[in-house]
Order: C-alpha cells, then sequence, then structure tokens
C-alpha cells in the first residue's frame, strides 16, 4: 500500500484513495455494529443473562435492527436549543473519530496513511470530539446535558496530559512517531514489545484512554444515574446514533493504537509463531483489548468527578512524567553511552 | 469579575437513581450543591385515610403496598398492633412462619438494597447477581402464598397458609447458599478501590444528630447506637434466638453498608436457628372472633423493619374499622437528614447519599 501513497495525485489515484477511505468506513462499521453485539453478549454472560438472541440467528442482527430503528425515528430538536450547534455537534464529533483512524497501521504493509507525526495527529485530532461533546451539551439547552458536557470537558484536559506524556516513553525509545515504524521496531518476542519496558508508560497509558473513551469507570460525561444521559439526554434518531458511533470508533481507533504503541502491533508474541500472518496477531490483540474494555464495564463502578481530577493530575500526570524521566536515564545511560 | 449564578435542577420525579416518583429540587453551584428541597406526595394514596373505612383484615393488603420491598413487615406491624389491642395469643407455629418470613424479608429487602445501590453507583452487575439471589427467596414466598410482592400473607390472630410440604426445608437449604454468595460479594465489591472512594467519609453524621432527626434502622447504627428493636423492644419470638447488632463507627455510607451487609449474615443466623426449633405441627390461626372489633383505645407498636422503626397506631372506637390509623413509615423519618447532608455535596454524592439513606417511595408517601 505504500507505493501508492507516493505517487502523483491524478484523478485515478484520488479515486483508489477514496475507494480506500470507504473500505475503511465499512470495515468501521462493520467493526461497530458487532462491537456492540459483542459488548451486549459479553456483559450478558457476566451478568447472568444470555444478551441479544432474538434478531436474526444468534442475535447477530440486533443492532442492526437498533441502528435502522435509529434512523427512521422523528428528528427532534427542542425548540430552545441552539439549532446550528446542535445539528453541528454530532458530526463534529464522528469526523475527527474517523480521521484518526487514518494513521493506524494494521501491518507493515497495510496501512492507509503513513505520516511521521501519526501520533500526534491522533492525540490532535481526538481532542476535536470533547469539543463536540461540551457543544452539544450546551446547544441541548438541558441541564443535565450542560453538566455532562462540562465534566467532559474537565475530564478532558485531565485526562488528554497524561494520555499524551504517557506515550512520550515509547517515542523516545522508537525515536520517531510514524506509527508504523514504532510498530516495526518492537520485537518478535513479547518482552521485546514497549508495554514491559514502559510498564509505567502502558498503565497510564490504559487509564487515560479508558478515560478518554469515557467508558466506565469513567463514564462521567453520560453517568446515567446521576445525569440521567449526560450530554447526549437530548439527542434522538441519527443524531444520537452518531453520538454512538463516535464512542465506538473511539474503542476501535484506541484498541488498535495500543496494540500498535504497547503490545507489538503485528508481531508474534514467540518468534517461531510468525508463521501466523501479522493481521491475524494485530487482530488478536485488538480484540483483547475490546474485550477487556467490555470486561471493567461489567465489573467497576464510577469514579466521582472529583475524584477523577485529582487522580489525573495528582498520580497519573507524576507517574507520565516519571516514566519519561526514567526512560531518558536509562536511554542516557544504556543505550547511548 | 465573570457574572456567576445558580443552577436551579430538578432531580426526579422521573430520574433513574432516585428509586421512584421522588423528587428534589437542588441549588447548584457548579457540581455543589448549595441548597437541596426534597418533594414527596408523588405516590400518595392515602392509605391511612382509606384504613378507617376498611375492616382490620382489608386494610392488610394496603400495608403490603406501603413498603413494596418488605411487605412482611409491613403486613406484621399491623396485625401485630391489633393483636396488642386485643389481647390476642399467637399460637407458637403461626409465630415462627411469621418470624422466618420476616427475617427472609429482610434478606430479600437488603439485597435489593445492595444491587439499586451499587447500580447507583454505576456498577450494574452486583444488581443482577443480587437479583439472582433475592428470587430465591420471591420464589419461597410465592409458593408460601401465592404472589411474589405484595403478600397479604398475615392475619390477625397468626398466618393465613401453613407451609407447604418441604419447605422448611427449602429454607434451610438457602441459608448456606446465601452465606457463599455474601462472600462473593465482599469479594467483588466491598474491598473495590473505586467504590470505596465513592462512599466512605460521605454523608456522615454522628449519633446526636442522628437522634435528633429520629433516624432509626441502618442510618441510626451506623453512628454506633445500639438500637435495634429486636432487642430493645423484643416482639414475636426474637428473644428467642441469638444474633448480633453491626454496629458502625464513622456514621458514613460505607458503615450503612458494612452494616446491611452484616444484617443479611445476622438474619441468615436467626434463620438457621428458627428452623431447626420450628414446630412440626400445631395451628396457624389463633381463636379469633369472626368480625374483629378491637377494643375502644389506643396502641402504638414498632418493630424493626430493614429499613428502621415502623410503628402503627391505632384508635380504636371499639368498631370493626380504625377510628384512626397512622403508621410510622421509617423512609419517610429518615428521609428528614436529606436535605442537612446534601448542602456541600456534589451532584454525585447527591446519589450515593439517598441511596445509602435506603428509602423506599411507598413508604415514604404512602
Amino acid at each position: 500500500m505504500g507505493s501508492w501513497l507516493d505517487e502523483t495525485l491524478t484523478w485515478g489515484n484520488t479515486l483508489i484513495f477514496a475507494l480506500w477511505g470507504i473500505i475503511l468506513l465499512v470495515l468501521v462499521l462493520g467493526f461497530v455494529t458487532y462491537a456492540i453485539y459483542f459488548e451486549r453478549k459479553v456483559i450478558g454472560w457476566m451478568q447472568l443473562r444470555i444478551g441479544p438472541n432474538r434478531v436474526g440467528p444468534l442475535g447477530l442482527l440486533q443492532t442492526v435492527a437498533d441502528i435502522t430503528k435509529l434512523l427512521i425515528k422523528e428528528d427532534t430538536i427542542p425548540r430552545k436549543a441552539d439549532r446550528v450547534l446542535f445539528i453541528l455537534a454530532p458530526a463534529l464529533a464522528y469526523v475527527p473519530a474517523f480521521g484518526v483512524l487514518a494513521v493506524i497501521p494494521y501491518t507493515n504493509e497495510l496501512y492507509f496513511a503513513d505520516i511521521n507525526v501519526g501520533l500526534l495527529y491522533y492525540v490532535a485530532l481526538s481532542g476535536i470530539t470533547t469539543i463536540a461533546i461540551v457543544l452539544g451539551g450546551w446547544a441541548s439547552n438541558n441541564k443535565y446535558a450542560l453538566l455532562g458536557g462540562m465534566r467532559s470537558a474537565a475530564q478532558m484536559i485531565s485526562y488528554e496530559v497524561p494520555l499524551v506524556i504517557s506515550v512520550v516513553g515509547v517515542i523516545m525509545v522508537s525515536g520517531t512517531m510514524n506509527l508504523r515504524s514504532i510498530g516495526e521496531q518492537q520485537g518478535d518476542w513479547f518482552w521485546q514489545w514497549n508495554f514491559l519496558p514502559q510498564i509505567i508508560g502502558f498503565v497510564v497509558f490504559i487509564i487515560a484512554a479508558v478515560s478518554e473513551l469515557n467508558r466506565t469507570p469513567f463514564d462521567l460525561p453520560e453517568a446515567e444515574s446521576e445525569l440521567v444521559a449526560g450530554y447526549h439526554v437530548e439527542y434522538s434518531g441519527f443524531r444520537f446514533a452518531f453520538f454512538m458511533l463516535t464512542e465506538y470508533v473511539y474503542v476501535y481507533a484506541i484498541a488498535a493504537l495500543t496494540t500498535v504503541l504497547f503490545l507489538g502491533g503485528w508481531h508474534a508474541p514467540l518468534a517461531f509463531l510468525d508463521f501466523v500472518p501479522g493481521i491475524i496477531w494485530f487482530l488478536l490483540k485488538f480484540a483483547f483489548i475490546v474485550f477487556f474494555l467490555f470486561w471493567l464495564r461489567a465489573t467497576m463502578p464510577r469514579i466521582r468527578i472529583d475524584q477523577l481530577m485529582g487522580m489525573g493530575w495528582k498520580v497519573l500526570l507524576p507517574l507520565a512524567i516519571l516514566n519519561v524521566f526514567i526512560t531518558a536515564v536509562y536511554l542516557e545511560l544504556f543505550i547511548k553511552g | 469579575m465573570i457574572r456567576t449564578e445558580e443552577l436551579l435542577l430538578n432531580v426526579g420525579p422521573q430520574h433513574p437513581s432516585t428509586h421512584g416518583v421522588f423528587r428534589i429540587i437542588v441549588k447548584l453551584d457548579g457540581e455543589v450543591i448549595k441548597e437541596a428541597i426534597p418533594v414527596m406526595g408523588y405516590l400518595h394514596r392515602g392509605t391511612e385515610k382509606l384504613a378507617e373505612n376498611l375492616n382490620y383484615t382489608q386494610i392488610i393488603p394496603y400495608t403490603d403496598r406501603m413498603d413494596y420491598v418488605s411487605a412482611m413487615t409491613s403486613n406484621y406491624v399491623l396485625c401485630h398492633a391489633v393483636e396488642t389491642l386485643m389481647g390476642l395469643e399467637i399460637p407458637e407455629r403461626a409465630d415462627f412462619m411469621r418470624l422466618i418470613v420476616m427475617e427472609l424479608q429482610r434478606v430479600a429487602s437488603h439485597l435489593v438494597w445492595w444491587g439499586t445501590y451499587l447500580l447507583d453507583i454505576g456498577a450494574m452487575s452486583p444488581f443482577l447477581y443480587a437479583f439472582r439471589d433475592r428470587e430465591i427467596i420471591i420464589d419461597l414466598f410465592n409458593e408460601l402464598c401465592g404472589a411474589r410482592l405484595t403478600y397479604n400473607y398475615m392475619r390477625v390472630g397468626g398466618v393465613k397458609w401453613d407451609a407447604p410440604e418441604g419447605w422448611i426445608d427449602k429454607v434451610r437449604e438457602f441459608i448456606p447458599y446465601m452465606e457463599t454468595k455474601l462472600v462473593e460479594y465482599d469479594n467483588l465489591v466491598s474491598g473495590n478501590e473505586i467504590f470505596l472512594a465513592r462512599i466512605k467519609n460521605v454523608g456522615q453524621y454522628d449519633a446526636q444528630t442522628a437522634i435528633d432527626y429520629g433516624l432509626s434502622g441502618a442510618n441510626l447504627r451506623c453512628t454506633g447506637v445500639d438500637w435495634d428493636l429486636r432487642k430493645v423492644k423484643p416482639y414475636s419470638l426474637y428473644n428467642r434466638f441469638e444474633f448480633d447488632v453491626p454496629l458502625g463507627k464513622r456514621g458514613d455510607c460505607f458503615d450503612r453498608y458494612l452494616i446491611r451487609l452484616e444484617e443479611i449474615r445476622q438474619s441468615l443466623r436467626i434463620l438457621k436457628q428458627a428452623v431447626e426449633q420450628f414446630p412440626s405441627s400445631g395451628d396457624t390461626m389463633g381463636k379469633v372472633p369472626r368480625v374483629i372489633r378491637p377494643p375502644a383505645g389506643e396502641v402504638y407498636v414498632s418493630i424493626e423493619s430493614p429499613r428502621g422503626e415502623i410503628g402503627c397506631h391505632i384508635v380504636s372506637k371499639g368498631k370493626a374499622e380504625p377510628y384512626r390509623l397512622k403508621f410510622r413509615r421509617p423512609s419517610f423519618v429518615n428521609l428528614q437528614i436529606l436535605p442537612k447532608l446534601l448542602v456541600g455535596e456534589t451532584m454525585t454524592n447527591l446519589i450515593t447519599i439517598l441511596g445509602g439513606i435506603d428509602i423506599v417511595v411507598g413508604e415514604v408517601d404512602c
């Protein structure tokens, strides 16, 4: 794929690029459809329930039915809402969520964009979604939605910083921000992957990432037992669907990013297993992280907003900085010297 | 200077965590509560007034619908009041049946509380685990009286139905099962760091405040006041059994949580003794006149419901209907302290504190 990206921009090439974009979109929508199904099934089993099993064989079409229902629902906008922003917010939330997927490499050959500052691009773009959530909360002209939006803003500021700093260690070790290179540099044995040498960074990253995803135990912006539904309380139909879609696309993005940054990307965990194609290993690790996120949801209670902020600033940020420091000392003493 | 103003937020009556149609109007500064005004009455049915036109047996189904999570204790308090007024003797077997169902009900009620409280705090799974175990008790009650929630089981002078064949054995089997499940609950929840951070030192008050506000049940005992009516003013057969009254020290939501879990254990302990001593034969109804006409006079009895002291005050003029009937509902009385506790807390703690008080709106509004 890499060779195409370097070609000159002709009409034919543009068409091919657009086609790949559409393929990615379809893949992601397929993922979201079955991630929701998977989540409901997994949580159902953990909670002594069966989960969806009525629509289609084994309930496989449940999400399709749900989305169809959302799409044909009446589109309501509250009378006192700020119409323009209210309509803009779901789209603004979704576009960066899809945009960040461009830089994620699946194997050394299969990737959609090979950007030298790929990681920076990811972090910068994903921040925009929070603006959309605040916007949606504010434009709804609903007090619960506003509280949800404000919480989201506070949470983003507290967690984006440790998230970024936690990956600095990886960048220092790899010497690049290019996600494909970071993935490639990790070795063929699992102890050569970044998660062990960068264990502090990894833990901080996972916690901050769950928080970025607004998932349990950090699902404060939509805390259903306090804020009813938080920022999307006034949204219905396909606008609501877009917010949900955004959430699951980020699950996809974070799971893929974690795989590439810390879990060796497409490398086999043991070198002699490398006859299995890299994409399979990538998918396995990816699926495990998705499962881990759902597992968390079935287990954890929700943290409180002040504790969340305190943890972000007083625990995660110093830890992330400590990690940068340790990595720097390590590099200076053992690698450079 | 930025101009700031308070946000007036209406929580309920249609809010997922007010446990029914309960409403609180809160004034928020950011997320900090400046003032909280509870509004009740959305579930008011006028039980006490309706009772004035009903004979005593007809009132019993109405008591089911007060505290619908713990209908057996409400049943009992009314029957106990009438029996006290009339000086009726209850057959031993009936008393045992009453005690067993009341203790099972306490376990079931605390399980509902445990599950919904964790749901409030954001953990979904414990709710389903609690309901799995409550289901067994509900099935036992169903077998006994054909109802799963509003039992209408007790009568003045005894109980309506005797235990079916093998019922006592099922209760006996349930006790060790529940004990193992309690260990599971502790492993899953009681040590969870997030959970502890959420409820420790939240909604604290001291013993004097608790007494001043008339609190009872776990809300009172969490401050260390040893007041359990089963011990202090024994009714039914409670003085025959050995059990402890768990007490707290700090008076916060965590103590209330621990006390309720421990009360489940103690209830199981009582049940264990009760099924052993259960009389193998006997009547389940005492000698009661066909029409119940208590002599003119007044009576107040109170018992320990899962939520606290539930009392029944009857004023009789010697007729088949009470002249005046008044229930002291623990949910309603315990709720008084809510506005005081909420000031200065966050929105999130509102849910934690309200859940910790353990109200049933059917009983608050009656």
